[in-house]
């Protein structure tokens, strides 16, 4: 009688661990799961086509302008929010979600505007708020004079870091 | 045994699973679409990641000289990240070729080795441990020191899966006392020990894992599942004393929790002890009734009960498990119901936009959604969960396709626009360029020739070329005078010449006395025209350009266009396709878990519909058996009454002749 209820226990504990999956083959999943892939794989090389043609479209190489904004040191801050002004006039503003901060700090870097400018001399202003490690809430705002050429212009709003200025801000021309 | 082999391989893909290397860190950058990229994966944005990162490497390698981009510095970690993503996002097969290519490369032999490494895991993963074996052992050398741990693990679960036990023993021995997967592997040695055979030190070894002490919720959740393992094991083996050390052992919140709450009461049963079994079942009860341990303990309650002879509580036990399958049933023919109406899929497209590593469990939060409780053990495993998440992918490129067949007739407007601007205004624009085309030309040549003639004078000092125009008109002029006296030498007289050779002289002079400044002040103007020139090269440059954009700006997009809207159309079909193929799979496997489940529960209620008639035969016999008895202690208490009640009035009397009898002796 104690080996039947062992044995009846046993298989029911076991019972809870398997997953029924009748009239479902696994090649049934597998088969489905390539076909997935290969769509995958269509769209992706698809999306490169058409960002290549919305580049070309829409931001030519001798206008166009983007702007990237990336953390130097992670541990000091947490960055809100952020805005940039071209020649006084709002040209991003955006406020930081968890993830796209904790991408930042990992060393992801983030796009924050493409768009087209005149060639020549530009004044760029950038303000942003954060929180330091110590709690307190920070407020700074920095400017630059980039010189647009004739290629295009990338450039990188550094936050934070050691080589950045009073305002906590580096800019690098890429 | 085979059945407790499977699941743990089953167990055991689940806790590698989370044991997983992605890339988690950016390296130094030297190129900033690189760095765009790593934002999007950061963010679990897989698809944005690969196509910004499939774009910067379709860049580098159509470059002439791609050795001096600065995406050269990347390409290594770039294309490690490439298959990383790739993997990320469940294509394996791209992710595989892509790190096969780097593997046959002429890349240094660590690189190379770490892409085996890569390529192994990833047929590991599929599932394919011969293909993994054969990858590993293309490895020569030494593995990066970073690597040099996860390398041995994977070979020794690769030897695991291939049936290599004793060698899958050895290498995990040789990094027990690593904290990199501390837990992980004590578990995976275990195991190899169980399939080798050797059961002692099995025991032993998953014994150590069962009392380790970590605060990692994932090697606590893998104590639980050695502790319960070996509860099993003893189960097996007729020890249950010893089963029940090893249930005792399971955290009451963890995982395992209602598994081993379940096998505690039946081994407590299986000793005679149901007052005992009693206790972990009363707990579970106050559990989820989803669960199927939860479900289970409601009949073992009353079977307890019924064991110490409480047939009524045993009978009032199996009534309340008889509503609540009654209940369960309900919920899951409704879920059933509604899986097939489509709701569930719709509840995993409305989870889409979450990120959230719970958004599978936070389903059963929505409203008017199935029963999803009650396939959490179904989603618990990998094929489910990977069908699910091709089914979102599948609705998130279906999201793409349609943003950008919209995206596309904007543009076509928007060229349309440009085309009416720039038609007309163009000619006009090209008239006057021309001719300012062919005036900066002739600018340009002027320029060069000057240039030209500076650069000469270094060489061979020419003073004539920096005459002024007052010197070069003089200098005509006395050409001219002496060209007429040698046609008219009447006039020609030694004075005249005199004069001419006088001012010839004068010339001479002044021409080559001022010829080093004059050099100077060339150099100088020559520097300044450049400044001008370098500014018109720019104003020209730009003009071009713009030109050309303005141009282009709306030519050579009808074609592009048009074959690009063909192939969104024909993705659009087959996503449209894979997707409602993918679905009916879903609901399939749910509908059948469903019904297993309901299935199970009416088997429940029929056993425990049978129980409880026993136990109301039982509780009714006690019941009668009692009354029976109380009867017989009425009757015999009667009887002795009525026998009393007899004796009493010769009692009475014997007493009252005595009183008589007392008092007549008073009297006399």
């Amino acid at each position: 009688m104690r080996k039947i209820i062992l044995a009846f226990l046993a298989i029911m504990i076991l019972n809870s661990f398997s997953v029924n999956a009748a009239d479902v083959s696994k090649e049934q999943i597998k088969g489905l799961d390539e076909q997935v892939q290969d769509i995958k794989t269509d769209v992706i090389d698809l999306t490169a086509d058409l960002l290549q043609l919305e580049e070309k479209l829409l931001f030519p190489s001798n206008s166009q302008f983007a702007l990237f904004v990336s953390l130097a040191d992670a541990e000091d801050l947490r960055l809100d929010a952020i805005q940039v002004k071209l020649e006084n006039k709002v040209l991003a503003h955006h406020l930081y979600t968890f993830r796209e901060l904790e991408a930042m700090q990992k060393g992801g870097v983030q796009k924050i505007y493409t768009g087209n400018i005149k060639t020549g001399e530009h004044k760029l202003v950038i303000s942003y708020t954060a929180k330091a490690s110590s709690g307190g809430e920070m407020k700074r705002s920095a400017s630059y004079t980039l010189k647009k050429g004739v290629g295009p212009k990338f450039v990188e709003i550094k936050i934070g870091g050691p080589d950045a200025g009073d305002q906590g801000l580096e800019f690098k021309d890429w | 045994m085979s059945r407790i082999i499977k699941i743990i391989f089953i167990s055991l893909f689940v806790f590698n699973a989370s044991a997983e290397n992605t890339i988690d860190k950016a390296p130094v950058l030297n190129d900033i679409f690189y760095g765009e990229s790593l934002f999007y994966a950061f963010q679990d944005k897989h698809f944005d990641a690969i196509s910004k990162l499939d774009a910067e490497l379709g860049q580098y390698y159509a470059l002439d000289n791609p050795s001096l981009d600065p995406f050269n510095q990347h390409i290594n970690h770039a294309e490690f990240s490439a298959g990383s993503f790739e993997l990320a996002y469940r294509m394996h097969q791209r992710a595989g070729r892509a790190i096969k290519a780097i593997m046959e490369s002429s890349l240094n032999q660590e690189i190379r080795n770490e892409a085996a490494y890569r390529l192994a895991q990833i047929y590991y993963r599929k599932n394919q441990p011969g293909n993994a074996l054969d990858i590993l052992e293309k490895i020569q050398g030494e593995m990066a020191e970073d690597l040099r741990v996860d390398e041995i693990y994977l070979r020794a679960q690769v030897y695991i899966s291939t049936g290599k036990f004793s060698e899958s023993i050895e290498l995990l021995k040789s990094i027990e006392s690593e904290d990199k997967y501390e837990g992980y592997i004590l578990y995976n040695l275990g195991i190899a020990y169980i399939q080798n055979g050797e059961e002692k030190k099995a025991i032993e070894t998953l014994a150590r894992l069962g009392v380790i002490s970590t605060d990692d919720r994932g090697v606590l959740a893998l104590k639980d599942k050695a502790n319960l393992t070996l509860a099993n094991r003893m189960l097996e083996k007729g020890s249950p004393e010893l089963a029940k050390k090893y249930f005792s052992l399971v955290r009451l919140n963890g995982p395992f929790a209602d598994r081993a709450l379940l096998g505690m009461g039946w081994v407590n049963v299986s000793l005679g002890q149901f007052k005992k079994a009693l206790v972990p079942w009363s707990i579970l009860q106050e559990r989820e009734i989803t669960n199927e341990s939860v479900q289970e303990s409601l009949l073992g309650v009353p079977y307890a009960y019924g064991q110490l002879k409480y047939y009524g509580q045993a009978a009032l036990s199996y009534g309340k498990a008889m509503d609540e399958f009654g209940g369960e049933i309900d919920r899951l023919q409704t879920s059933i119901k509604s899986v097939r109406e489509g709701k569930f899929l719709s509840a995993v497209l409305q989870k889409q936009g979450e990120r959230d590593k719970n958004w599978l469990h936070n389903l059963r939060d929505l409203q008017d959604t199935p029963e999803t409780r009650y396939i959490m053990s179904l989603m618990a495993s990998n094929d489910f969960q990977q069908s699910l998440k091709n089914y979102q992918d599948l609705a998130e490129l279906r999201i793409r396709l349609s943003y950008w067949l919209a995206t596309l007739d904007v543009y076509v407007e928007l060229i349309e626009i440009r085309r009416k601007y720039y038609e007309p205004l163009l000619p006009v624009v090209e008239k006057q360029f021309k001719k300012l085309d062919a005036r900066i030309r002739l600018r340009l040549s002027q320029r060069d020739r000057l240039d030209q003639r500076l650069k000469s004078l270094v060489i061979a000092r020419r003073p004539d070329y920096l005459a002024t125009a007052e010197e070069r008109g003089i200098q005509d002029k006395l050409g001219k005078i002496e060209l007429y006296l040698s046609a008219n030498p009447q006039h020609y007289t030694d004075e005249v010449r005199e004069r001419i050779s006088r001012l010839k002289g004068v010339l001479h002079w002044n021409i080559n006395k001022a010829y080093h400044e004059r050099l100077t002040n060339a150099y100088k103007q020559m520097q300044t025209l450049d400044i001008y020139i370098n500014k018109l090269n720019e104003a020209y440059q730009s003009f071009v350009r713009t030109r050309q954009a303005a141009t282009q700006s709306y030519e050579g997009y009808d074609i592009p266009i048009r074959q690009l809207k063909t192939k969104i159309q024909a993705n659009q079909v087959k996503v449209n396709g894979v997707m409602a193929r993918q679905g009916r799979l879903i609901e399939a496997l749910a509908v059948n878990e469903l019904e297993r489940r309901r299935n199970q529960l009416e088997e429940y209620q029929i056993k425990a519909r049978f129980a409880l008639a026993e136990s109301y035969d039982r509780a009714t016999k006690k019941q009668q058996k009692a009354e029976e008895e109380k009867i017989i202690q009425e009757i015999e208490k009667n009887k002795n009454l009525q026998q009393s009640s007899v004796e009493q009035p010769v009692a009475d009397e014997i007493q009252k002749n005595d009183s008589n009898k007392a008092a007549e002796e008073v009297v006399q």
